[in-house]
């Protein structure tokens, strides 16, 4: 086995970062051309502040919808269960005049409850989950229509509305509000400690690692951007509650997809479900709790985006199971499932949300956002998949989509050892 | 037969992939009418260089010369090899299972009726086309049967009559006869020896070494890319212990280590278990056995004794419908009722088919190898990623399986390494019985020996193995005793100091009998 030249080395290295960041690279161009295109408005602390409650509830699906793609099925039901539990939450606030502290358990545990209910039909009946949740899709549009009459309701109390266009108190200095500032700060370094870390482990272990000079390349762009949306934030009210809410649920669920058994077991069910049986998980009850916490995202992000309208609507939530399914798979997920991140799910939701701001700021039409969307979505998964063909391995890092288990990869001989 | 022209020559073949060589100048000869045999340890390079006779890695990628009836030819594809009269019968066969056995022979070589775009499928010579097929290869099989109801033994008689389908001079077998029961791979290789008396050659890759001496007339080992030496059966080269020599570099003493560690007390002990299929056959009949601490015991049988059916669905009902039949452990009855339950108890089972059933290919080896017990590799149902590293090289080392790191994804290994993988999850869950199907199917002489030392380790450590296996010198050489079914029941058991292949044969083929011979007296 002959070393390869240096030369082929680095590209291979080049190879392999763009793979793995290309979306997170993909996500900065978008940035950089939407902000000349609109002439500099794009990261103006309004829109910042705009682009994150306009797509909370999108990357809050993104994130069960990518945990259900990893576990291999797919919920077409998302739009429709967020319609009606958006709806429900509405009565209940609107019309019974419960407060929010009890309207939200109430909201979670009827998503919980529409998620058992699907979870119980692809797990426990094995009926293919593009069917189950088709059907839900129709079937919860109904009901939507049914509890509505037909009708919106609303206004909703101020206390529901705080949930989904409020900032947090802060305490302000020069019309700067501290609270991003400390947060971002914050953020920034445990992100950065995570990145050193990782990097100290793979040394540690001999596995080939970054070299500094790009490691550092890496903090530094990391803590900047953190800060320079924080900065943004900052800049003009403040955090939004619907901010915090994001960021403990991004965080917690990227943990446990990465650090806990059930995150593991999740993988393994989406990986391979017969091994992942006879190795002792209990694959049909991971799948069932992945659809009931996607029934209960979903009935969050039907809550928040009700607070953010004021208002419950018969046609609330159409398409955005697309758009949530179109954010897991630009953030990585594989279509046979197994592989994708959590991390990947909010790049790929930022990527859609990105382009939305930006092309209407521009003043580019429902019509032309709609094609180009689409096709940035095909060409993602496209680059995607044919970097992984020409290079075979690397980890499951976002933007890593594994080829249909079985099939070896022309070049997979490579890595016969001995050969 | 020595002298015969060349069909096929291969010279200085040379194939690199991104960071390995896979092929270092490898030579080969096949003359007319031959049975040449390619033999290496998993890893050699025999794949890679079938990939390239056939044109899956086309010309351009490799360097060195293929010349095919004296010509030398650059194929771009596979469909360029197979106008050169080159068919290969792949490791996995490529049979689509909707299909009828007559299609299948016939795809993308369909019989047809009319020329170009206008042409349709003339059913009637496909059929009496298939028919005469399928009789040359000695399948009774109805050509209008879907190929889904076929066994594997049968199925592969398809693949080889689709090859036969086309001008075919040169065949090439991929381990053809790894998943077939010694009758079918007789059958096999008979149709190979009948294949060369009308002068068709054949490659044969295989693993079982006693088949490729039984037919060979010569054999190219391959090691580490290059090809070291071609035997000549008609210059008495060709034996078993001279191919291992080439394969491996050096003297193999023994196949089999020796025994460790003392058998201990009754471990495991399984009473009357029946198991019915999903459609309700019946598959076990009142299957009793018992393991020692320390114990290796075998289970032999023919394909359909109920070896596989009996283990999977004492492994937590994985396989088919429990309907009676008590476990116990340590003299205590336990109840597994699905496949956590069983690893709770510290019964683990590792299954036949490694890529099905037994692996994450996407995922690196380390996620693999620490599935089965994730609370080893964290604290308060947080995983530990630096601790799971750590356990990980540790298994590496142990079960000497070759790869880049702990982190590449185990798609990318050869089979033995897989095996040894999927083997290590379980040595790194400490079972107490550890039950492993097939566990050196399709894995070479060297993998072998280190799996079998491992099992060996884990006896030694006080865990009960039961072993089953279709090759016989693989239970006389591993096991303490050795259990017998057919049909379902357990026909006998009988001490490895006092079985022989003919004794343990003779049980194996027992059928309709009640257990007889040495079974073991249940104690208490």
């Amino acid at each position: 086995m002959s070393a390869p030249p240096m030369a082929a080395a680095l590209r291979t290295a080049l190879r392999g970062n763009v793979r793995r960041y290309g979306m997170v690279i993909a996500l900065a161009v978008i940035v950089v051309l939407f902000q000349i295109l609109t002439g500099g408005l794009l990261l103006r602390p309004l829109n910042v502040t705009n682009l994150l409650l306009q797509n909370s509830y999108v990357l809050i699906l993104a994130i069960g919808m990518m945990m259900v793609i990893i576990t291999g099925h797919i919920d077409l039901s998302v739009g429709s269960v967020v319609a009606f539990t958006g709806a429900a939450s509405a009565i209940m606030l609107a019309e019974w005049g419960l407060p929010l502290w009890a309207v939200l358990p109430l909201a979670l545990l009827l998503g919980a409850a529409i998620g058992a209910w699907q979870g119980f039909w692809v797990a426990y009946m094995g009926l293919p989950a593009f069917i189950v949740t088709l059907a839900g899709m129709l079937v919860f549009r109904g009901l939507t229509l049914l509890v509505l009459g037909g009708e919106s309701v609303g206004p909703l109390p101020e206390s529901a509305r705080t949930l989904a266009t409020g900032f947090l108190p802060d305490v302000q200095a020069g019309g700067v509000h501290l609270l991003p500032l400390l947060l971002g700060a914050a953020v920034s370094a445990v992100l950065v400690r995570m990145q050193y870390a990782a990097r100290a482990d793979r040394i540690r272990y001999g596995l080939p690692a970054a070299s500094p000079a790009a490691a550092w390349a890496g903090y530094i762009a990391t803590a900047a951007a953190v800060l320079a949306f924080c900065g943004a934030l900052a800049l003009h009210r403040g955090l939004p509650v619907v901010g915090l809410l994001l960021l403990v649920l991004i965080t917690g669920y990227a943990f446990v997809m990465r650090s806990t058994p059930a995150g593991r077991r999740v993988y393994a069910t989406g990986g391979n479900e017969k091994a992942a049986l006879l190795s002792g998980v209990d694959t049909r009850r991971t799948a069932f709790w992945v659809f009931v916490n996607m029934g209960v995202l979903s009935a969050l992000a039907g809550l928040v985006f009700s607070a953010r309208l004021n208002l419950a609507t018969p046609g609330a939530g159409t398409m955005f199971e697309l758009d949530a399914i179109a954010a897991a798979f630009i953030g990585g997920a594989s279509a046979s499932g197994g592989t994708g991140t959590v991390l990947g799910a909010v790049v790929g939701a930022l990527v859609m949300g990105v382009m939305n701001n930006g092309m209407s700021i521009i003043g580019l039409g429902v019509d032309w956002q709609q094609a180009i969307k689409g096709l940035v979505l095909l060409a993602a998964v496209a680059f995607d998949i044919l970097s992984k063909r020409r290079a075979p391995g690397g980890g499951r890092a976002a933007g890593d989509r594994a080829e249909p288990t079985g099939k070896v990869p022309v070049g997979g001989a490579a890595a016969d050892p001995g050969g | 037969m020595s002298g015969g022209a060349a069909v096929l020559r291969m010279r200085g073949i040379r194939k690199e992939f991104p960071g390995a060589v896979a092929l270092d100048g490898v030579d080969l000869d096949v003359r007319e009418a031959e049975i040449h045999a390619l033999t290496g340890e998993n890893g050699a390079g025999k794949s890679t260089l079938v990939k390239v006779l056939s044109g899956v890695h086309p010309h351009g990628s490799y360097t060195g010369e293929v010349l095919v009836g004296g010509e030398p030819r650059r194929f771009a594809g596979t469909a360029d090899s197979e106008r050169a009269g080159i068919a290969i019968i792949h490791q996995e066969l490529a049979l689509v299972p909707q299909l009828t056995v007559a299609e299948n022979v016939f795809l993308g070589n369909e019989r047809v009726r009319g020329r170009g775009p206008l042409a349709t499928v003339d059913w009637g010579r496909t059929t009496v086309e298939a028919r005469r097929l399928l009789a040359r290869v000695g399948l009774d099989a109805d050509p209008s049967a879907p190929v889904a109801g076929l066994g594997v033994g049968h199925r592969q008689l398809v693949e080889i009559a689709k090859a036969i389908a086309k001008p075919v001079r040169l065949l090439i077998l991929d381990e053809p006869t790894s998943a077939l029961n010694e009758e079918e791979s007789d059958n096999l290789l008979r149709l190979l020896l009948e294949f060369k008396a009308r002068g068709i050659a054949s490659i044969l890759i295989s693993h079982r070494l006693n088949e490729v001496v039984r037919v060979a007339d010569r054999v190219t080992v391959l090691r580490d890319g290059r090809s070291v030496e071609t035997l000549d059966a008609a210059r008495g080269e060709v034996d078993e212990e001279r191919i291992i020599r080439g394969m491996v570099g050096r003297d193999l003493e023994n196949r089999y280590p020796p025994r460790t560690g003392e058998v201990g007390g009754v471990r495991f002990e399984v009473r009357d278990w029946t198991v019915d299929h999903p459609d309700r056959r019946r598959a076990v009949q009142g299957a009793s056995l018992t393991v020692r601490r320390g114990e290796v015991v075998g289970l032999a049988g023919l394909m359909g004794a109920g070896r596989t059916e009996f283990a999977m669905n004492l492994f937590g009902r994985c396989y088919g419908r429990y309907v009676r039949g008590t476990l116990h452990k340590d003299g205590r009855r336990v109840r597994l009722r699905d496949p956590g339950e069983a690893v709770a108890a510290g019964v683990a089972y590792v299954p036949e088919d490694r890529k099905e059933l037994g692996l994450l290919l996407d995922a690196p080896i380390r996620e693999n190898l620490t599935l089965a017990a994730l609370d080893r590799v964290g604290r308060r149902g947080v995983l530990h990623a630096a601790r799971e590293v750590v356990a990980a090289e540790e298994l590496r080392t142990r079960m000497r399986v070759k790869c880049r790191d702990v982190s590449q994804p185990v798609g990318e290994l050869s089979g033995g390494n897989q095996q040894k993988v999927v083997l290590g999850r379980w040595v790194f869950a400490r079972p107490d019985l550890l039950v492993l199907d097939e566990p050196t199917r399709g894995v070479d002489v060297g993998a072998k020996y280190e799996i079998y030392q491992v099992i060996r380790e884990l006896a030694a450590g006080g865990a009960g193995v039961l072993l089953i296996s279709s090759e016989l010198p693989e239970l006389l050489g591993m096991c303490d005793r050795i259990y017998a079914m057919c049909e379902g029941r357990v026909t006998g058991c009988l001490p490895a100091s006092r079985a022989d292949q003919e004794s343990l044969m003779r049980l194996m083929t027992r059928t309709g009998a009640a257990p007889t011979g040495e079974t073991e007296r249940r104690p208490g």
